[in-house]
């Protein structure tokens, strides 16, 4: 067995047996999340609708000019986070493109650490260095939200190899925990798929099975332009995959239950078989792609319509009308999905109350955190060897 | 128990020592046999063994999972080099010349150099990326740059330029183990022109740390790399009564200010020599840190001599380009006479 061989000629196997065709669609068993406990999907419409809730604030302080850099934000688009990260285990690494609140608070992050990193305050997830775009959170296994288009890509190829190297080769863990089968996803956007170095990043997972899914979040638009006029195939981007011999697969993302229904059987057998996927996650976005966005690009009334089908409306609706516990009675009542919203809102408020409240980081912290020792004479304010700090400092 | 590695040395390499490219590979040896995290991956480095050698017979010896052939990718190589990094390993990417670090450049400055700050130190990233570095073999512009200015320039990666078998070896060691991201610049002139003896066993060369080659009164010449053998010519060439202090930096970053520092406030002269374009150079930086701090000590301007602020020439012209003994000698004499 080796990890940098060639790929084989069919190297996906007999269609019957690919977890695009689950068996559950095949009428054999149940879907995934019926095996589920009642209280997981709970818990996923709590995820949901904490980052809606901490996105509208961050909106809300980043017109109070309270947050500065870029912002773009998750509203809209919450399912394909949680649907995609629940389907994990915990130390299966992600990384993310810049987009990335919703990520990381799925993957565990407290608000305080994310809100304070958007206000630049010493408590944020970087120290509030790196704001908005670049969410890191090691203990949960976020390996970034990253700025430069598509370029996170070859870094979930690099953690997922590093993961089958350290199960197949080195057969311990120098990551904590036992070597054992995982799985890494790199989240990208549609307005990702035409940069070189996700075509590089696919075509070396393909060649040496690298247990990598590059989940596509599409939400039809690259900035400001619809992905039929930026992007090739766009009405069937498997077709992409299909070009480095990778499983391809097109998933609900606007669906939580859905898309985990459709999703985990895909990680299941990436994981079995230490191999790569590509999955065209469709969603939508609510907002502009910025936070200086007029939208010309699309009508009020296609999002109007995507907003007709919220997410987060349908799993609540889902939990409280279909599906049953037990004893025969609703999984949710309505009571207790207001005090879902209402513990939220204190838990957010709260988040931005500390981060408010947090000191910025000192002027010594510039010169931390660049190399493992910092350099000597770094620092203008430093003091020159013949002994008269410089009179214009 | 004594580290064993690939290949015991050959009866001409016991007799006349190492080429940089038998150190080099030497130390990749050495160290992928005691840490199973290091990896090397690039452009035919496996089966061919690298297009100078230098990984000449690892793959053999440690399979193709440690030693991989890449596609010709390097936006590929380096991003999942700094993936398998973060995810616990200790990747050795090859770029194959300087010039193709342009397709990398974005990952190395835009991941790589800032995992670290983004982090709070919590995820670093353990790259060492090997790169054959400079002119002086013939061949074409892309193929003969020397870069590391750029890289010193951008914050969050150590830059080592070594000029000798044993430096190259000892500096590999440090850099492999270091926790940040080194760009390891392997002069290609130097490659199979020169051999010593090296040091059979495990050592490291601290990483910032410069080598002053021969002690002097009269006047400082730093640099680094390759040219370090061309300002030892210029030096033999020189009236016997000018006493020469010849740094040769190994590390442009983190630079050794203070080894720069306390020459010139001991000679109060200082001529600086480099492969790279004049204009915005490391010799440019040198050249303010001794204004900086040796002011009240110099008794004349500081003299660099570089190449030209042009691509580099095809080879009919390239030694023309490159700095030579004539023209280091002329620059020492003129500062004397300042």
């Amino acid at each position: 067995m080796s990890i940098a061989h060639s790929n084989a000629v069919n190297p996906l196997g007999h269609p019957e047996n690919l977890p695009t065709n689950p068996a559950w669609k095949r009428g054999k068993g149940k879907r995934p999340s019926e095996l589920l406990p009642d209280a997981t999907l709970v818990k996923w419409l709590r995820d949901m609708y904490l980052i809606r809730e901490f996105e509208n604030r961050t909106a809300q302080a980043y017109q109070a000019a309270k947050i500065g850099g870029f912002c773009h934000l998750y509203i809209g688009q919450e399912a394909a986070a949680v649907g995609t990260i629940q389907s994990l285990e915990h130390d299966d690494p992600i990384v993310t493109a810049y987009r990335d609140h919703g990520h990381a608070l799925a993957r565990g992050m407290s608000v305080e650490a994310c809100m304070a990193e958007m206000y630049g305050k010493i408590t944020g997830c970087a120290k509030g260095k790196g704001g908005s775009m670049h969410m890191f959170d090691k203990p949960n296994w976020l390996f970034g939200g990253h700025g430069i288009v598509g370029a996170q890509t070859p870094l979930g190829t690099g953690l997922a190899f590093a993961s089958r190297y350290e199960w197949e080769v080195m057969k311990r863990s120098v990551t904590g925990g036992p070597a054992k089968k995982k799985v890494s996803l790199a989240y990208l956007g549609d307005g990702a798929l035409n940069q070189g170095a996700l075509h590089e990043a696919m075509n070396l997972a393909g060649l040496w099975n690298i247990p990598v899914i590059y989940v596509v979040e599409n939400n039809g638009y690259s900035m400001g332009t619809a992905i039929h006029r930026g992007t090739t195939m766009s009405e069937d981007l498997t077709k992409k995959a299909d070009a480095y011999g990778i499983l391809g697969a097109i998933i609900d993302g606007f669906d939580v239950i859905d898309c985990y229904d459709h999703f985990k059987p895909i990680v299941d057998w990436c994981r079995e078989n230490q191999k790569p996927a590509f999955v065209d996650l469709k969603t939508y976005r609510y907002l502009g792609h910025s936070m200086s966005d007029p939208q010309k690009y699309r009508t009020k009334e296609e999002v109007e319509q995507f907003k007709g089908k919220d997410s987060i409306d349908r799993l609540a609706s889902h939990l409280m009308t279909e599906r049953k516990k037990a004893d025969g009675s609703f999984v949710l009542s309505e009571q207790a999905f207001m005090q879902l919203q209402t513990d939220v809102k204190e838990e957010v408020r709260h988040g931005i109350e500390l981060a408010e409240a947090a000191p910025v980081p000192d002027l010594s912290e510039l010169y931390t955190d660049v190399l493992l020792n910092p350099m000597p004479n770094m620092s203008p304010m430093g003091e020159y060897t013949h002994g008269v700090k410089n009179p214009l400092l | 128990m004594p580290i064993l590695w690939a290949m015991p040395r050959t009866e001409k390499q016991l007799q006349d020592g190492l080429t940089l490219v038998e150190a080099i590979n030497e130390a990749l040896a050495q160290e992928m046999t005691r840490d199973a995290r290091v990896v090397c991956l690039g452009e035919d480095v496996g089966f061919n063994g690298g297009v100078f050698r230098v990984t000449d017979g690892l793959q053999k010896q440690f399979g193709k999972d440690r030693v991989i052939d890449t596609p010709l990718a390097e936006s590929g190589i380096m991003g999942t080099a700094i993936g398998l990094a973060i995810g616990g390993m200790r990747p050795v990417p090859e770029i194959q010349f300087e010039g193709f670090l342009g397709p990398a450049h974005d990952q190395l400055v835009n991941h790589a150099a800032r995992f670290r700050t983004r982090t709070r130190s919590a995820i670093t990233v353990p790259l060492t990326v090997r790169v054959p570095w400079g002119g002086g073999i013939h061949a074409p512009e892309l193929h003969s740059d020397s870069p590391e200015a750029i890289y010193t320039h951008l914050p969050g990666m150590k830059v080592v330029c070594p000029s000798t078998p044993t430096d190259a070896k000892g500096l590999l060691l440090a850099a492999i183990r270091d926790p940040d991201p080194v760009i390891f610049f392997e002069p290609k002139r130097v490659y199979r022109s020169y051999r010593e003896q090296v040091p059979e066993g495990d050592y490291e060369i601290e990483i910032g740390k410069a080598k002053v080659i021969q002690e002097g009164t009269d006047l400082t010449v730093v640099t680094w790399g390759a040219n370090v053998f061309q300002c030892l010519e210029a030096l033999d060439a020189l009236p016997e009564d000018i006493s020469v202090e010849l740094i040769d930096l190994r590390t442009i970053n983190p630079m050794d200010k203070d080894a720069i520092i306390n020459s010139v406030q001991k000679t109060g002269r200082c001529v600086v020599v480099q492969e790279a374009p004049k204009t915005a150079g490391m010799a440019s930086e040198i050249a303010t840190i001794v204004m900086e701090h040796c002011f009240l000590h110099l008794k004349c301007p500081v003299q660099r001599v570089c190449g030209f602020d042009t691509m580099m020439p095809y080879y009919k012209l390239e030694l023309d380009y490159l700095p030579d003994a004539k023209r280091i000698a002329e620059a020492i004499e003129q500062t004397m006479a300042y």
